[in-house]
């Protein structure tokens, strides 16, 4: 579905990704893990359009998505949830939600501004949209909050309803459960094993690696911006190349 | 639910309606408690100001950018109008909407190249704006009448019916002040006023939704420059006179000030903001002197304490102080 080709991402002379290859399944869950600063989230910038990628390309469903800007990625179907939550502290939790449905809302500001009927029955439909979702996610009871006063889980809640609010075709997801607890942890997962089956295609960045190798149906690796790896997650963990990029590291540290 | 239930519920629900009817209602009425036409010249100056604010709220506080050079197209609407009408005989009405076209084509082509840059660049970018419009107006003596202004602009009319009184230009104004909100009220109600909330409220996140920011920052530029130019051309009307002072940066910063007493992307607080600040001097004799530090002294007090603006700073801290009691008191 998603096809990375030699993709490859210089900051400066700094080379961030170097010819990253692989492929993104239909309706299955990829993982991709990596140390820190290997550049999984440089990649996943990459793909969603707010950087361009120096060379190589990527394809969603046979369309050339590398280099167009990340509002028309969005309209294509690529929702993306972000490591550093950039939710909209203002606005309460189900506008937050409702951005999520910002494809379909119309972008036409002369129909926004003469409210047209059909207008407002799409905005009536939209919030029921929006209200489910936030009932898969637990967080009905806090719709008129602002978003700024919601804990730390909720927040991260309230991300991963506006990236699914809009039954996006792929799912990129950034870190959902780093900072959570392991309560947490397990309750995300369950709503990530929830979604997977019923057929949303993800990536997934993820550091917990009891999670990823939980729920993944495919792992990629990458470490110093190169993919060392790809797999389903037990041909991963007894990868020598990943077993060194992990526990060689450690080694030096301890 | 009770009877009580339904009437809350339907209150809460056509809140917004209901409440652009009452200040609708209000509005009518007004005139027959007070008709003294100095009141009335105050209020229908409200009106123009708040047509102006209404516009820069939703590019400041809706968009999020800032722009310090809002008088120019104040001021290109409300010459533009004047050389329209006296010079060129244009009748009013079509003049009026002639210009608001012209200058959103100025806005157009202003707006592409000026709202690449952001904060600080933004802000010199219009206020280079707002200079080289009032120099044109004040330098360009054969077609704008230089410093001593443009006099003889005729009043709007319908049929035989002319807005030349402050009754009648209460009236006409304030039907366009309510126009104005309502337009606004809409747009931010639907799903394009979400797509700028979360533009004003960050960038990255808004494009990877789905809103294309440089078009929307654009598109409200000229929304709001046409406001504006509107505003003037209003503003030329009711006077019959217009001079280069009246457009100056003053009035631009005095237009931020007013959105910001408003409060970023506050509807209803640009109504309020427009009123305060115009009604301000009225409350002090000696204010004429010391206008600029007032104004200076409101700005920097209200982006102190409450920098979001003064009325969405405070309904949004008692909306926070609400919900953290909700928090408290929900089981965990």
């Amino acid at each position: 579905m998603l096809q990375l080709d030699g993709v490859s991402k210089n900051f400066g002379g700094l080379p961030a990704l170097q010819s990253v290859t692989f492929g993104v399944p239909k309706g299955r869950l990829t993982a991709l893990i990596g140390p820190n600063g290997a550049g999984k989230s440089t990649l996943i910038n990459c793909v969603t359009g707010l950087l361009p990628p120096t060379s190589g390309s990527v394809h969603f469903e046979s369309v050339d998505i590398s280099g167009l800007p990340a509002h028309r990625i969005a309209h294509l179907g690529i929702t993306r949830t972000f490591q550093n939550l950039r939710l909209f502290p203002r606005l309460s939790v189900l506008d937050n939600v409702l951005t999520g449905l910002t494809c379909e809302g119309g972008t036409s500001m002369c129909m926004a501004m003469l409210r047209l009927p059909v207008l407002r029955h799409r905005e009536r439909q939209l919030r029921l949209r929006a209200l489910e979702a936030m009932d898969r996610f637990g967080l009905s009871d806090k719709a008129g909050w602002p978003a700024a006063v919601l804990a730390y889980g909720d927040k991260k809640r309230v991300e991963l309803a506006r990236a699914t609010v809009g039954n996006p075709r792929l799912l990129l997801l950034d870190e959902p459960v780093a900072g959570l607890n392991a309560e947490e942890t397990a309750s995300v997962g369950e709503q990530l094993r929830t979604l997977r089956r019923a057929g949303q295609t993800i990536l997934l960045i993820e550091h917990d690696m009891d999670l990823v190798m939980n729920i993944a149906d495919h792992v990629v690796v990458l470490d110093s911006g190169q993919c060392i790896a790809t797999g389903t997650p037990d041909e991963v963990r007894r990868n020598p190349l990943v077993l060194e990029a992990y526990l060689g590291r450690m080694e030096a540290t301890a | 639910m009770t009877g009580k239930q339904h009437i809350l519920y339907f209150l809460s629900l056509h809140r917004t309606g209901l409440s652009v009817t009452v200040l609708a209602l209000a509005l009518i009425l007004f005139p027959f408690l007070d008709s003294n036409p100095y009141t009335l010249g105050l209020t229908n100056l409200i009106a123009i100001n708040a047509i102006v604010v209404l516009g820069l709220n939703l590019f400041i506080g809706y968009a999020g950018q800032i722009s310090l050079g809002h008088a120019a197209f104040f001021g290109l609407g409300a010459y533009g109008s004047a050389i329209a009408t006296v010079t060129f005989g244009l009748p009013p009405w079509p003049a009026m909407f002639l210009v608001a076209g012209l200058v959103a084509l100025v806005a157009l082509a202003v707006g592409i190249p000026v709202l690449r840059l952001s904060g600080h660049y933004l802000a010199m970018a219009t206020l280079g704006l707002n200079y080289v419009v009032h120099t044109v107006l004040l330098q360009w003596d054969e077609v704008t009448g230089g410093p001593s202004g443009f006099a003889g602009i005729p009043s709007l009319n319908l049929g035989t019916f002319a807005f030349d009184t402050p009754l009648r230009l209460h009236y006409l104004l304030w039907t366009f002040a309510m126009l104005c909100l309502l337009l606004s009220l809409n747009l931010v109600r639907s799903g394009v006023g979400r797509g700028l909330a979360a533009l004003a409220g960050d960038e990255t996140a808004a494009a990877s939704l789905g809103v294309d920011t440089r078009t929307a920052k654009v598109k409200i530029f000229i929304l709001s420059a046409v406001l504006a130019a509107l505003a003037g051309s209003l503003f030329a009307h009711c006077f019959c006179y217009v001079s280069p002072d009246t457009f100056g940066i003053f009035t631009s910063t005095d237009m931020v000030i007013m959105v910001v007493i408003g409060g970023m992307g506050s509807i209803w607080g640009s109504l309020f903001g427009a009123a305060f600040l115009t009604l301000l001097p009225e409350w002090m004799d000696w204010f004429e002197t010391y206008k600029d530090f007032v104004h200076g002294g409101v700005l920097v007090l209200v982006l102190m304490f409450l920098p979001q603006g003064l009325i969405t700073g405070i309904v949004d801290a008692i909306r926070i102080k609400l919900a953290l009691r909700r928090r408290e008191h929900a089981p965990a």
